[in-house]
């Protein structure tokens, strides 16, 4: 035991993926204790959203969790939706599943090209934004914007499909399970990456549950829950997919099912082009300002990073009395201090991105 | 930056040292213009589109703007999403690290004025030009890649037109009265809370 040093990380460091301060405390090399300080990026959206109408505050839910837009739009509207009882087109259904599953791999993309950056594989990072890339444009091609989609509307989606668009996706889903299984040679086979990651940061089932992670976090520990198939939503019942496990709950579990459950994504657009068929894109009779009879209202789904809901009160006027966002990424990220003891502080680096938080979606 | 100091009183004995200053001005102008290090300190969504443009498809290590995550290794701060009060202080601080002559392009709506976070918030700095010099404003939320891209140019040219005499340049920011405007922002920075 030698003398404790206190080492301050962020709020500007590459490698906490965002703006969190971890106040750790180290013996030699080895983490002690890792103290994560948030809210630097606290933007008081929840409280903004009671000054907005229904409708304008989904340009807001946007920047929530901005490496994955479409997932907030869908959370919040779906929450509107139940408050309202609007009943979605089925074709818009569709579209939300379709561009959902596309946003999950341009998230996961992320996540895993961090992590090959955060264990020195800085190639491996660029090989996953090449598809990222290819992702970003279909939107653009969709809505016109690259990351801030306002995509997802109450009672459907703000436009239809543009011409060629099906096309374009069906091209890109087509050679992304290639690209993925080279991912997974050039990242994953590496011995200095499985070096890095393997046993590092291990999460028991049990304390993955009981901290209340979700999505990769919590699979990559064997817990084996997904929304899109233990609490169905939308159309996904009628697709067939898998959902990855890790065995180990460590680093390398958690970064590798990410780049499966990319391949199972592929399959469920697959499945969701087949079945689309023309009809409308926007629930009918839809009145411009929204004023939900009183009452409160909660939805989930299947988000990148895991359970994202979103909680709704009306009290009858056209704007929200409260609203609140179950965030994935705040949950998942509160495990850290238990992860990154007795690791070493090179291997803080790596848990913090195994976790792949996104500040926006933390701090709010 | 003692020696362009000494450089400029010794040119100014020199006769005729106009003409050798103008040429040096160019020497300098053009070499800080083509090697403009970034740091990137992308806060929010803006920050994607930081990363993006230094990959592979944009490519910005052709232009010499290489992203660096030491502030004593760069020439411009590209601040690059919201600033919020918390962070603010380390903003101003991280700037203040990086060395003479230096710049500062606020990428996007919400490091320009706050943009989609300017009405109904308590806790956002509405502009980064509150507490710093802002030398080039970026449009979008987000601002694709390009508009980085024609920044980074437009800055070049801003640079190339510079002088390194002693009180001309304007570069130098530790030189002015200043640092920034003096308005409420700064005031906050100052005052803010660290956590």
């Amino acid at each position: 035991m030698t003398e404790e040093t206190i080492v301050n990380i962020g709020p500007s460091h590459p490698s906490t993926h965002g703006v969190c301060r971890i106040v750790v405390t180290l013996d030699g090399e080895v983490v002690v204790k890792a103290e994560p300080i948030i809210g630097h990026l606290h933007r008081g959206i929840e409280k903004m959203a009671e000054n907005r109408t229904y409708l304008q505050v989904v340009p807001l839910t946007d920047r929530l969790d901005y490496v994955g837009s479409m997932y907030a739009n869908w959370a919040y509207c779906r929450a509107v939706e139940r408050l309202a009882g609007i009943r979605v087109p089925e074709r818009a259904e569709y579209i939300r599943v379709i561009v959902c599953e596309l946003q999950r791999i341009a998230s996961h993309m992320m996540g895993i090209g961090s992590t090959g950056a955060d264990t020195g594989a800085f190639t491996a990072f660029m090989y996953a934004f090449a598809q990222r890339d290819h992702v970003v444009e279909l939107f653009e091609a969709l809505c016109g914007s690259r990351l801030t989609y306002n995509y997802v509307r109450p009672g459907g989606v703000s436009m239809d499909l543009p011409d060629g668009w099906v096309e374009q996706v069906r091209s890109f889903v087509a050679q992304h399970p290639a690209a993925m299984m080279e991912l997974d040679t050039l990242l994953f086979g590496n011995v200095i990456a499985r070096a890095r990651l393997k046993g590092v940061g291990v999460l028991p089932a049990d304390t993955a549950v009981a901290w209340g992670t979700s999505g990769p976090t919590a699979r990559g520990s064997g817990v084996n829950w997904d929304l899109r198939r233990d609490d169905p939503y939308s159309v996904y019942p009628r697709f067939d997919f898998e959902v990855p496990l890790g065995e180990n709950g460590d680093c390398y579990d958690r970064a590798r099912i990410r780049l499966w459950e990319c391949v199972e994504s592929c399959k469920i657009i697959d499945q969701a082009l087949d079945q689309l068929e023309p009809g409308p894109v926007k629930a009918e009779g839809l009145p411009r300002l929204l004023a939900p009879r009183p009452g409160d209202a909660y939805d989930h789904i299947e988000s990148a990073r895991g359970s994202l809901g979103v909680y709704l009160v009306s009290d009858g006027s056209p704007r929200p009395y409260r609203m609140k966002v179950r965030s994935p990424a705040f949950c998942n990220l509160s495990v850290l201090p238990l992860l990154a003891e007795g690791h070493t502080l090179s291997d803080l680096v790596v848990i913090i991105g195994s976790l792949d938080p996104v500040f926006g979606e933390v701090d709010r | 930056m003692a020696f362009v100091d000494d450089l400029g009183a010794a040119l100014d004995k020199t006769p005729g040292g106009g003409i050798i200053l103008t040429s040096l001005d160019a020497v300098m102008d053009w070499s800080r213009g083509k090697s403009l290090w970034m740091m990137p300190m992308g806060t929010a969504c803006c920050a994607m589109e930081l990363i993006a443009a230094s990959f592979s498809r944009f490519d910005f290590d052709r232009h010499g703007s290489i992203p660096r995550p030491d502030p004593r290794h760069c020439d411009v701060m590209v601040v690059a999403g919201t600033i919020t009060r918390k962070m603010a202080p380390a903003v101003k601080r991280l700037y203040d690290q990086m060395p003479d002559p230096k710049w500062v392009i606020a990428m996007g709506n919400c490091a320009v004025s706050g943009g989609i976070f300017y009405y109904d918030t308590y806790s956002v700095i509405r502009g980064v030009d509150e507490f710093l010099p802002v030398d080039v404003y970026i449009a979008g939320c987000p601002p694709r890649p390009e508009s980085l891209q024609d920044a980074i140019l437009r800055l070049r040219e801003q640079v190339s037109t510079d002088s390194i005499a002693p009180g001309k340049s304007r570069a130098l920011k530790s030189e002015l009265p200043s640092s920034g405007s003096p308005r409420k922002g700064e005031r906050d920075a100052a005052g803010g809370d660290v956590g």
